[in-house]
C-alpha cells in the first residue's frame, strides 16, 4: 500500500510540476524501477516517467529486495538505485550488467567522476555524493558567539554553550536508531580516530584504541542529545530540527533540503551546513562518502537495458538538476552548489578526505554485528572493552557462517 | 459419520496443514543443522569511486563469492554442523562461565538469553491481566442493562479489530518525544518524560499495549460462556446467602474454567511469538524478543549476508518453547477430557 501511495504521490507531483521540461523522446519498452525513496531519487523517477511506459517503486526497505529481485530471470526491475553500500550484493551476483557500451551509446552529458568502474568496467552511474556532516542553527551559534565547530571537542563544548543557555531541549540530535543508523554512527567516528576495519585476513581489527576512542566520543554525544536517542533515525533528526528542538546534528546531506521546506520547517535559512567534525587533529573528518546512482539489470533483454539506460540518462539530466537543484549534492552537469550543499563539499573535498564506505561483504557482516552489540553499551549495561570483545565475536560467527573466514 | 465422508471432509485441510506447516517445519528442522555458504574467492580489484570533483580509484584484495560460468549463479556449498547453529544462538559457553562466575547479569547480555526472558516475562505478565480484564469485561457487560450492551460490546472489541502493528505504532506515536500524551504528562507532572528512554518504561507500555488489544478476545469467549451458566445452581447459591465475590468465586469460575484454559492456550502461543511491539515501538536497543531474534538473523544486510541457519535454530528453539510453556494447559485439559468421556 505504502509503495502504491508513494507512485501516486509521485505520478500527482508530476502532474502539477510544469519546472520539469518533458521528456525529449517518447518511451516505448514498458521499464521498472527499484530506489530508495529520499528526495533526489524522486526526482530522478519522476523525470524518467516523463517519457512514459516506466514504472517507479519508492522503497526505503530497497536494500531487503533488490539482490533477491535483481537474481529472477527475467529480472523484476531493470532499473536499480544503488549506493555504495547496496550495490555490494549486486556485484557479487553478478546481476547487474557492465555498461561501457551503452555510456558509449548514451552518455555524453556524463562526466568521467559519474562512472563507477569496477575492474576498468563501468558497472554504475553516480548521480550524487552523500555524506553525513555538520548542520547546526547558525543563529543560536551567532547569538551566543560560538565559532563553528570543527572538531568533535569543540561541538561538545558548543553544545554545553547551548544546553547553558537553554534554548533548545537537546544541543545535539544523533541518528543512533539500533541497529543500522547506530552501526553507521560508529562507522564515522572510527576511520576518524585512524582506525581500520579489517586485517588482512579478514578478521576485524575494531577492537583497537581507535574503536574505544569512537566509542568513548559516542557516549560523549548521549550527554547532550535527547535521551530517546536509540530510537532515533535520519527523519527523526531532521524533524527535531525543522521543529527548533535540536541545534547541531551530524546529519546526512540528502537531509540539508528539508530544512529551508516551508511547509514543514520552523527554521526556514536558520540552519548551515559545515564539513562534518574530526574526530582527531588534523584527522579526516569523521565520516564516509557513499555515492548514490543507477545500475541496470543483467537478466534482462539487449533492448531493454537499451531502453532501460536511454531512459535513465534522461531521468539524470541538467534539466531534472536545474529543477531540483536543492535536492541533493549532483554530480550531473548543470548543478550550481548552493549554500546548503557547502558542508557536503566541504567535507568530500577535505584533506585527508573522509574514506568511501566500504562495498565488501565483511563490511555488511561489521554492520550488524555493530548495530546489535552498541546498544548494550549506550545504555550502559556493558563496558567499552567487552563491547568491542562482543562486535569482534559477534563478526567472527557471523564471518564463518557467511564464508568470508576459516 | 461415515468415514469415507470424514475423510473428504478434513482432507483439504490437511493437505493445507502438511503443505504449508508440516513441509516448511521439516525444513526450518533441517537447514538449523546445516550451513549453506558461497565459495569464497580473494582477488585483486580496482574500485573507482566519485568524489565531489574527481575519482579516487584503490586497488584491493577483495573476497567475493565463486559466480559459476554456466547457471550465472554463486556457487554454494552446503554442510552438516550438526549443533553448531544452536550452539551460536544460545552461546552455552558464555552462560556457563556467566554462571560459574556468579555474574548473572552477563548472560542476559547474550542476545538469545535478553530476548527469553522478555519473552517469558512479557507472557506470563500479560497472561493473568487478559484473563483478569476479560472476565471484569463480561461481567460487566453482562450486568449492563439491555439497552447499553450492544453499544458497550462494540466499543469493547474496538481495540481486538485494529492491526497489531498499526496498534503498536500509534502508542509509539502517542508516547515518543513530544507525542501528546507524554506532553500532557509533563504538563501535569512538571518533569521531563522520556518513556523510549529506558527499558522497564517500553516494557510497562508493551503490557498495557498488548492487555489493551487482546482482552477483548477474551471478553467474548467469556461473554458468551457466562449466557450458559446454570440459572438454577446461581439462584440457589443467593438462597444459600453467598455474596456476589463467592458466586463468582464458586459458581461462575468453575464454569467457565475450560474456557479460561483455552484463552491461557491460546494466548501463549501468540505472546510467546511477540514481535509487533519490538518493531512498533523500535525498542531493539533496550528489549527484543525470540521471534524477532530470528526475524533479525533472517533480514539481510547491505552486502545481502543473511544467517539461515543461526535463524533456523533460533525458530526451532522458539518452537520447543511454546510446547513447554503449553505442555501444563494441555495436560489438564487432557486430563478433563478424560474424566469427561465416561
Amino acid at each position: 500500500m505504502y509503495l502504491k501511495k508513494l507512485a501516486l504521490a509521485g505520478a500527482v507531483s508530476l502532474l502539477g510540476s510544469t519546472a520539469f521540461a518533458a521528456c525529449s523522446y517518447q518511451n516505448e519498452v514498458p521499464l521498472k524501477s527499484l530506489t530508495a525513496g529520499f528526495e533526489a531519487w524522486k526526482a530522478v523517477t519522476d523525470a524518467m516517467a516523463e517519457c512514459g511506459n516506466f514504472q517507479a517503486e519508492l522503497d526505503q526497505e530497497f536494500r531487503t529486495k533488490q539482490p533477491a529481485a535483481f537474481e529472477a530471470n527475467p529480472s523484476l526491475y531493470h532499473i536499480g538505485g544503488v549506493s555504495n553500500g547496496t550495490i555490494t550484493p549486486l556485484l557479487n551476483a553478478g546481476t547487474i550488467r557492465p555498461l561501457d557500451d551503452l555510456v558509449e551509446k548514451y552518455g555524453q552529458n556524463l562526466s568521467p567522476n559519474q562512472l563507477i568502474r569496477v575492474d576498468g568496467q563501468i558497472m554504475a552511474v553516480a548521480m550524487m555524493v552523500n555524506t553525513q556532516h555538520l548542520m547546526y542553527r547558525s543563529d543560536i551559534l551567532a547569538d551566543l558567539g560560538i565559532e563553528t565547530p570543527s572538531t568533535w571537542d569543540e561541538v561538545f563544548a558548543a553544545a554545553e554553550k547551548i544546553e547553558e543557555a537553554g534554548v533548545v531541549d537537546h544541543a545535539i540530535g544523533a541518528t543512533m536508531k539500533s541497529g543500522w543508523n547506530l552501526a553507521q554512527e560508529f562507522v564515522n567516528m572510527y576511520p576518524g580516530f585512524g582506525g581500520a576495519f579489517f586485517n588482512a585476513d579478514n578478521t576485524t581489527a575494531v577492537n583497537s584504541e581507535a574503536g574505544m576512542k569512537a566509542l568513548d566520543t559516542m557516549k560523549r554525544t548521549l550527554e547532550f542529545t535527547d535521551p530517546e536517542v536509540l530510537v532515533s533515525d535520519s527523519t527523526y533528526v531532521q524533524q527535531q530540527f525543522q521543529q527548533g528542538k535540536i541545534a547541531m546534528a551530524n546529519l546526512w546531506s540528502s537531509r540539508a533540503g528539508a530544512m529551508n521546506d516551508e511547509n514543514e520547517s520552523t527554521v526556514v535559512g536558520k540552519v548551515s551546513m559545515a564539513a562534518a567534525p574530526m574526530a582527531m587533529d588534523g584527522g579526516a573528518p569523521a565520516t564516509t562518502l557513499w555515492w548514490d546512482g543507477i545500475v541496470i539489470a543483467a537478466n534482462i533483454t539487449d533492448e531493454e537495458a537499451d531502453a532501460a539506460f536511454r531512459l535513465a540518462m534522461e531521468g539524470m539530466d541538467a534539466d531534472m538538476v536545474q529543477s531540483a537543484n536543492e535536492a541533493a549534492i549532483w554530480l550531473v552537469q548543470g548543478y550550481e552548489p548552493g549554500p546548503l550543499a557547502e558542508g557536503a563539499i566541504a567535507t568530500a573535498t577535505a584533506n585527508p578526505a573522509p574514506p568511501a564506505y566500504p562495498s565488501t561483504t565483511q563490511m555488511g557482516l561489521l554492520h550488524t554485528a555493530l548495530g546489535n552489540e552498541l546498544p548494550a553499551f549506550l545504555t550502559g549495561e556493558r563496558g567499552a572493552e567487552a563491547t568491542l570483545v562482543a562486535i569482534e565475536e559477534a563478526y567472527t560467527t557471523s564471518a564463518k557462517e557467511a564464508g568470508v573466514l576459516e | 459419520m461415515k468415514f469415507k465422508t470424514f475423510f473428504w471432509f478434513v482432507a483439504p485441510s490437511v493437505f493445507m496443514m502438511l503443505l504449508f506447516i508440516a513441509a516448511p517445519l521439516i525444513s526450518v528442522f533441517i537447514q538449523s543443522f546445516q550451513i549453506t555458504q558461497p565459495v569464497m574467492q580473494q582477488i585483486e580489484v580496482e574500485t573507482c569511486t566519485p568524489g565531489f570533483l574527481t575519482q579516487t580509484c584503490v586497488t584491493e584484495t577483495k573476497t567475493v563469492p565463486v559466480i559459476n560460468e554456466e547457471t550465472g549463479r554463486t556457487e554454494t556449498t552446503t554442510a552438516w554442523v550438526g549443533f553448531q547453529s544452536y550452539q551460536n544462538v544460545l552461546q552455552m559457553d558464555k552462560f556457563w562461565s556467566a554462571i560459574g562466575s556468579g555474574n548473572w547479569g552477563e548472560i542476559l547480555q547474550i542476545d538469545f538469553w535478553k530476548a527469553l526472558r522478555f519473552t517469558l516475562m512479557f507472557t506470563l505478565v500479560t497472561l493473568p491481566l487478559v484473563i483478569g480484564v476479560g472476565l471484569m469485561i463480561a461481567l460487566a457487560v453482562n450486568n449492563a442493562a439491555k439497552s447499553l450492551r450492544g453499544p458497550v460490546i462494540f466499543v469493547s472489541l474496538l481495540p481486538f479489530i485494529i492491526t497489531p502493528v498499526i496498534g503498536s505504532l500509534s502508542i509509539y506515536w502517542l508516547f515518543v518525544g513530544d507525542g501528546i500524551l507524554t506532553a500532557t504528562l509533563e504538563r501535569w507532572t512538571g518533569q521531563d518524560i522520556a518513556m523510549f528512554a529506558q527499558a522497564w518504561t517500553i516494557e510497562l507500555l508493551m503490557y498495557f499495549y498488548r492487555v489493551w488489544h487482546v482482552a477483548p478476545f477474551a471478553f467474548v469467549i467469556f461473554y458468551a460462556g457466562l449466557q450458559t451458566v446454570n440459572m438454577d445452581t446461581l439462584e440457589s447459591a443467593i438462597i444459600d446467602g453467598a455474596s456476589r465475590f463467592e458466586r463468582l468465586r464458586y459458581v461462575i469460575v468453575p464454569h467457565l474454567m475450560p474456557l479460561i484454559i483455552f484463552i491461557a492456550l491460546i494466548h501463549l502461543m501468540d505472546c510467546y511469538r511477540v514481535f509487533d511491539e519490538i518493531i512498533g515501538f523500535r525498542s531493539q536497543a533496550h528489549v527484543i524478543s525470540l521471534q524477532w531474534l530470528t526475524f533479525d538473523f533472517l533480514t539481510p544486510d547491505d552486502a545481502g549476508n543473511r544467517a539461515i541457519s543461526r535463524a533456523a535454530a533460533s525458530a526451532m528453539l522458539t518452537m520447543v518453547g511454546i510446547v513447554i510453556l503449553l505442555i501444563l494447559p494441555l495436560r489438564r485439559t487432557w486430563r478433563d477430557h478424560k474424566g469427561g468421556a465416561h
